[in-house]
């Protein structure tokens, strides 16, 4: 057995470091702050230009042919310094959704171009109506000659006010049972029909609402076949239920530990020598290398071709968990002082711990709520009944 | 990284798994009660070589890497095996890296099979070391008082202490008498050392232990059924062994992860090995007490094995200390960077 990660792992994972020292400045961690958007174009155009953003793509498609552990090297790296990803992310995971199923046309329109960061897409899987349930969609897609015509809304379209496209699941059958009367498009934004609004939340994130009124699409910008829209999601949302949270727990680590050092409590003493801070900071320190532990055995088994279902969806599931716990646990370890906003001057770490708690509880919802991963684990890793 | 055991070690694990699966039982268990030792068990252990694989070939053992002992203990643990295996392990290792003629003797006393030597975990306190894992049966007992390493003869001293684990624990009250076999730092040193690896494979028995009481729960609530349905199709069960899973295959991970740094990153290795006793002693509990509740009333009967999980769950990692010292054992040693 060999718990590392190897090493070309490791010299990736020293590149990125290096290019993420030079490259992620505090003014443009600042930048993204400031918008609550989780996407930068001069930081996308950077990683773009050092040939990273299809890292694990086959070098016929324009990637670099990396395994699973490169990547998954590559990606903790950029999650334990926040790097803006979320837009890389989602727009690489639907061009790689593109390369797989995608007509020869819409690849030539969409990968080049996806390839240089210059366009970003968004997701519009969620409605108002329904979120976990994404089968249940309502949105309408008719046809209407050689295109579609869309008609519905789509909620947490997180980046679409920025974004070139929207990834939409639409309804083409409402006669066919949930899952087979849906298909998914590539619908451009800046388009008449198209209305976004903003949404705030609770993490100060900006994500969006998005409307579609009679929005024309051509029958080029559908991705796989008529009512297998399904099939489309599931090669796209196993890339979503894989992840773990474990930047986000070494980030408020970080923050603990440097309060711990700075500060004295009221006896004078540093609060690093409180046995209740130091048994915190040991527990946090567990549960991220049983979160690494989690996020690294699903990228192995998926670069050794065995299941991974069930087993991704329990690095997410611990992963977030933990990281909601550590927040509201070290939100009452600092005191009063940690109620104090970031952007305060008097701000513990600047704002870092009520911060952790607004954000980590986005992070149990989003991208398969918690309670979906538990059916997930109890039915493919312990072969328990399906609930009725 | 693989995470897959090696041919040898699966060969050793399932050599291991076949002996177990040959001796112990619930029944067994259950008769070994109260002192928790099956002397049938423990000969055959010794027989096998389970104790003198621990040591390094130069002494005549059979030079298994901690990693390989981690995974005979998960098996170890799988079946709550009635004998004193890591601690037995764990003594031999640390004699066999003392100076002298007295541990030598001792050594060959315990490859010989004559002899039964345990370590006491934590240190004496008022000329008493307490609750000594094993001490109901060994022969002798290392023990660390202040910086002087002893190696105390046990027979007539040490009167089993029953508990909640139905473990061999005893009070053994020191003599001036006792040998001292190494004293000063470098004797703190390898006794530290030493309870890192009792950490990492106490830590890969509750793995196994624990792992084994959630296919146990986990088979229960597919059969028991309830309002006509098995009352795992309910996602108040369901949903709570989810969680149980993932901390047990974590717990894996971590304990394996911990013994594969003894050798492989060695600075890294008592940070690991505080937290995979942390975590496990976390992770028996919780899942122990839900894979006994969701037996319903039945969990609470004697007769069902799952309670026997439950009681030692809770002993064998407290024999040390509790999940919040270990934890705080984590940030002792660290850096802190994370």
């Amino acid at each position: 057995m060999d718990f590392g990660l190897g090493e070309r792992s490791e010299r990736l994972r020293a590149e990125t470091r290096a290019f993420l020292d030079e490259v992620l400045t505090e003014e443009l961690l600042q930048e993204c702050h400031r918008s609550g958007v989780n996407h930068h174009p001069r930081f996308s155009k950077a990683v773009s230009e050092r040939g990273w953003l299809a890292l694990g793509w086959p070098i016929e498609l324009g990637g670099q042919g990396r395994s699973p552990l490169e990547l998954l090297a590559h990606n903790e790296e950029l999650q334990r310094r926040n790097a803006p990803t979320y837009g890389i992310g989602t727009t690489m995971m639907v061009a790689q959704v593109i390369a797989l199923l995608g007509e020869p046309g819409l690849k030539e329109l969409i990968i080049p171009r996806a390839l240089a960061a210059e366009i970003v897409i968004a997701l519009g899987f969620t409605e108002p109506e329904n979120g976990s349930d994404a089968a249940a969609a309502a949105t309408r897609a008719v046809r209407d000659g050689d295109g579609w015509t869309i008609t519905g809304s789509k909620m947490f379209t997180t980046n679409a006010h920025i974004a070139d496209y929207v990834f939409l699941l639409a309804r083409t059958d409402p006669e066919a049972p949930k899952h087979r009367g849906l298909t998914t498009f590539l619908v451009p934004m800046n388009q008449p029909g198209v209305e976004i609004q903003a949404v705030r939340t609770l993490s100060g994130e900006r994500t969006n609402i998005t409307f579609y009124n009679d929005v024309r699409v051509g029958d080029d910008l559908r991705i796989g076949e008529v009512d297998g829209g399904w099939k489309v999601m599931g090669a796209a949302l196993a890339r979503e239920h894989s992840g773990g949270f474990v930047g986000e727990q070494q980030r408020l680590l970080t923050d603990l530990l440097a309060w711990a050092q700075e500060t004295t409590g009221p006896d004078g003493r540093h609060r690093i020598e409180d046995p209740a801070v130091t048994e915190r900071i040991g527990r946090i320190r567990t549960e991220i290398e049983v979160s690494l532990l989690l996020q690294r055995r699903g990228a192995w088994l998926g670069s050794e071709g065995l299941e991974v279902r069930g087993k991704g969806s329990m690095a997410k599931l611990f992963s977030t968990e933990r990281l909601e716990r550590q927040a509201a646990a070290v939100l009452e370890l600092t005191g009063p002082d940690a109620l104090r906003s970031r952007d305060e001057p008097t701000a513990l770490r600047d704002g870092g711990f009520e911060y952790a708690v607004r954000h980590a509880k986005g992070t149990t919802i989003y991208a398969g709520t918690s309670e979906i991963q538990r059916d997930i684990i109890a039915q493919h890793a312990l072969g328990l009944p399906r609930p009725t | 990284m693989d995470l897959r055991p090696s041919g040898d070690q699966q060969q050793l694990t399932e050599a291991f798994s076949d002996l177990y699966g040959d001796l112990v039982t619930p029944e067994t268990v259950r008769a070994a009660e109260p002192i928790g030792h099956q002397p049938s068990l423990w000969n055959r252990l010794v027989e096998t070589g389970a104790v003198d694989m621990a040591v390094s070939a130069e002494d005549e053992g059979g030079a298994a890497s901690l990693l390989d002992l981690a995974l005979v203990a998960e098996r170890h643990g799988r079946c709550l095996a009635p004998a004193p295996l890591v601690e037995a392990q764990v003594a031999a290792r640390l004699l066999a890296r003392l100076p002298g003629a007295c541990p030598e003797a001792a050594l060959e006393a315990v490859l010989a099979g004559e002899s039964l030597v345990t370590i006491a975990v934590r240190p004496p306190s008022g000329g008493t070391a307490g609750l000594v894992p094993a001490g109901a049966v060994a022969d002798q007992a290392l023990v660390l008082d202040g910086d002087r390493l002893l190696l105390v003869p046990l027979a007539g001293r040490a009167e089993l202490v029953r508990n909640l684990a139905s473990l061999p624990l005893a009070d053994v009250a020191l003599s001036d008498g006792d040998p001292v076999v190494l004293e000063g730092p470098e004797a703190v040193g390898l006794f530290r050392h030493a309870l890192d690896e009792w950490r990492v494979l106490t830590a890969a028995a509750l793995s196994g232990l624990a792992s084994a009481a959630l296919e146990i729960g986990v088979a229960y609530v597919k059969e028991r059924r309830a309002f006509g349905q098995p009352v795992g199709a309910f996602q108040s069960v369901a949903h709570r062994l989810a969680d149980r899973a993932c901390e047990v295959d974590g717990l894996e991970l971590l304990a394996r992860e911990a013994a594969w740094a003894a050798d492989a990153d060695p600075g890294r290795f008592a940070e690991l090995a505080a937290m995979a006793l942390g975590f496990a002693a976390d992770t028996a509990r919780d899942v122990t007490y839900d894979a006994l509740h969701f037996h319903g009333g039945y969990g609470f009967m004697l007769e069902y094995p799952i309670q026997l999980y439950f009681r030692r769950a809770r002993g064998w990692a407290a024999v040390l200390e509790e999940p919040a010292a270990s934890f705080r054992a984590v940030t002792g040693r660290a850096d802190g960077a994370p």
